[in-house]
């Protein structure tokens, strides 16, 4: 059995084509092991397939060859104990903060004051105790993904999947919100599972970066950071952050023009 | 936007006015239309006396169960069809033209197989609205972010589950958008009905005090059946903008 927490195991994903013709090779193959309370972060170009690997992992779609496994156990539907934070605004406009954020602990089989207590939890955490009655709508963008990271964490996650959350934030709020997770990340100890285009991100965030080739997405490159545990954005003032970049991009640049010349070629 | 409701009342108030000048000065003759002033006195009498309350609750139960049935048959329609492609690639020609046929033409044949009860008219009131429900409810259901049904499945809710926590919340405004359409399609179809040949209602009161030049009847119903309308409407529009406000909609 394998001491990692996910590993994927040769596993490509083709997305089947209508009408006879052949279908997309979208990622793939694949080989990796994510080690238990590791941070681990992807970055490749668009396209690449980063936001499918998360999806595989999530048991959000299946893979088209080889398994994929979480705790040991190959996954076949969405897996107990993984909480996704996604781009897009998932919040749901109906429902005030804390409702949206009780939303992940509705049907499950918990006492009330459990559940009480781990939403105030999480409003604490996210910094959201002033806005816990007010409607998403009325928040910035910022705090509406704290709300969705909120809503995940309710569910004491053990694998935490975060899907470029950070994607539609200025630069400074992004920041931020990267300090925020690495607090989250060191309280819950959950293994972080990081998709992201930006790789200074990455660079700040991550244990293991890991690096994707264009279409069809593979692990070009797996860079260890070595950064303390007990690390926040100020580490982007580092010397050697610049060194880390650098590295990542100098994977990275070859398979972003490809990706490039494939769009201004128009394939 | 107080500045828009002002001239909006200006404007029914104008209108209004314009009537009362023209029916006082003759330009509309007064067996054609009372003047204003007469119609809300016989709309009080006709009030204060209970006269036509039989029928006016006669037509508002049927325009209600007409609304209720179009309603929740074209909700748990749409919410069904949303999952079936095929189904509603089927149907969907059907929904393109269904507007284009006079349902009243089908009269006749519903008196043939429901007599001359309510039946016919309930019917009516329900076939004209359930389309309309049907194709807002579907047109709301396309417009549920995809995110947000990840987010469900993450949840791990079933089907129903993800409709009755997310979909259907999201459609809200869609849903009220609806209930405006079976309304009026309900008032449509009942009053409609009832003028063609009922024996009570208030489409049945309407044509009858039409066809006898009774004015003093006729103008306090049309009256009611207005403000019945527009109060109902009213309501649920007021809702919608409550909604679509915390939405971050309006």
């Amino acid at each position: 059995m394998s001491s990692a927490h996910v590993t994927l195991r040769g596993v490509t994903k083709v997305f089947p084509a209508s009408g006879g013709a052949s279908g997309v090779h979208a990622l793939g193959p694949i080989d990796l092991d994510i080690r238990k309370g590791e941070f681990f972060a992807v970055v490749g170009p668009s396209g690449c397939g980063k936001s499918t690997l998360l999806e595989l992992i999530a048991g959000l779609t299946a893979p088209s060859e080889g398994d994929v496994e979480f705790e040991g156990r190959k996954i076949a539907d969405i897996p107990d104990g993984v909480g996704v934070v996604f781009q897009e605004d998932a919040s749901f406009s109906w429902l005030n903060v804390r409702d949206n954020i009780e939303f992940s602990l509705r049907g499950k089989d918990l006492p009330p004051e459990e559940k009480a207590r781990r939403v105030e939890a999480a409003i604490v955490m996210m910094g959201l105790t002033d806005f816990a009655r007010t409607y998403p709508a009325q928040l910035s963008g910022g705090m509406r993904q704290r709300v969705c990271i909120a809503r995940t964490l309710v569910m004491e996650p053990r694998l935490i999947l975060l899907d470029e959350p950070f994607g539609a934030l200025d630069q400074q709020t992004r920041l931020l919100m990267g300090d925020e997770i690495l607090k989250l990340w060191r309280a819950t100890g959950a293994t972080v599972f990081l998709i992201t285009h930006a790789l200074d991100e990455a660079a700040m965030l991550a244990d293991r970066i890991g690096v994707m080739s264009a279409r069809p997405g593979r692990l070009i490159d797996v860079v260890e950071t070595n950064w303390p545990r007990d690390r926040d954005s100020r580490i982007v003032e580092r010397d050697n952050f610049g060194l880390l970049t650098s590295r990542l991009w100098k994977s990275l640049r070859e398979e972003s023009m490809k990706t490039m010349g494939r769009t201004m070629g128009g394939a | 936007m107080r500045a828009v409701r002002i001239y909006q009342v200006a404007v029914i108030v104008g209108f209004v006015l314009l009537l009362e000048v023209l029916c006082l000065a003759g330009v509309i003759d007064k067996i054609t239309m009372p003047a204003p002033h007469i119609i809300l006195r016989d709309f009080v009498l006709m009030i204060v006396h209970r006269r036509y309350f039989s029928d006016i609750a006669i037509t508002m139960t049927n325009v209600l169960i007409a609304f209720a049935a179009a309603f929740t048959v074209g909700v748990l329609t749409g919410t069904i069809l949303h999952g079936y492609r095929t189904a509603r690639d089927v149907l969907d020609p059907l929904f393109a033209t269904y507007y284009a046929i006079p349902v009243f033409a089908f009269y006749p044949l519903f008196i043939v197989i429901f007599g001359l009860g309510d039946g016919p008219q309930l019917l009516i009131g329900f076939l004209l609205g359930v389309v309309a429900v049907i194709v807002t409810i579907l047109n709301g259901l396309d417009r549920v972010p995809t995110v947000l049904k990840k987010t469900a499945r993450i949840n791990r809710l079933t089907a129903l589950q993800t409709t009755m926590q997310v979909t259907l919340p999201f459609c809200a405004p869609y849903l009220l958008t609806a209930a405006k359409l079976a309304l009026a399609y309900a008032f449509i179809g009942v009053i409609g009905s009832e003028f063609i040949l009922a024996r009570s209602g208030m489409g049945y009161e309407i044509g009858f005090a039409y066809t006898n030049f009774d004015n003093a009847t006729m103008y306090p119903l049309i009256l009611l059946i207005l403000l019945m309308s527009i109060f109902a409407n009213g309501l649920l529009s007021r809702w919608e903008k409550l909604l679509l406000a915390r939405r971050g909609q309006h």
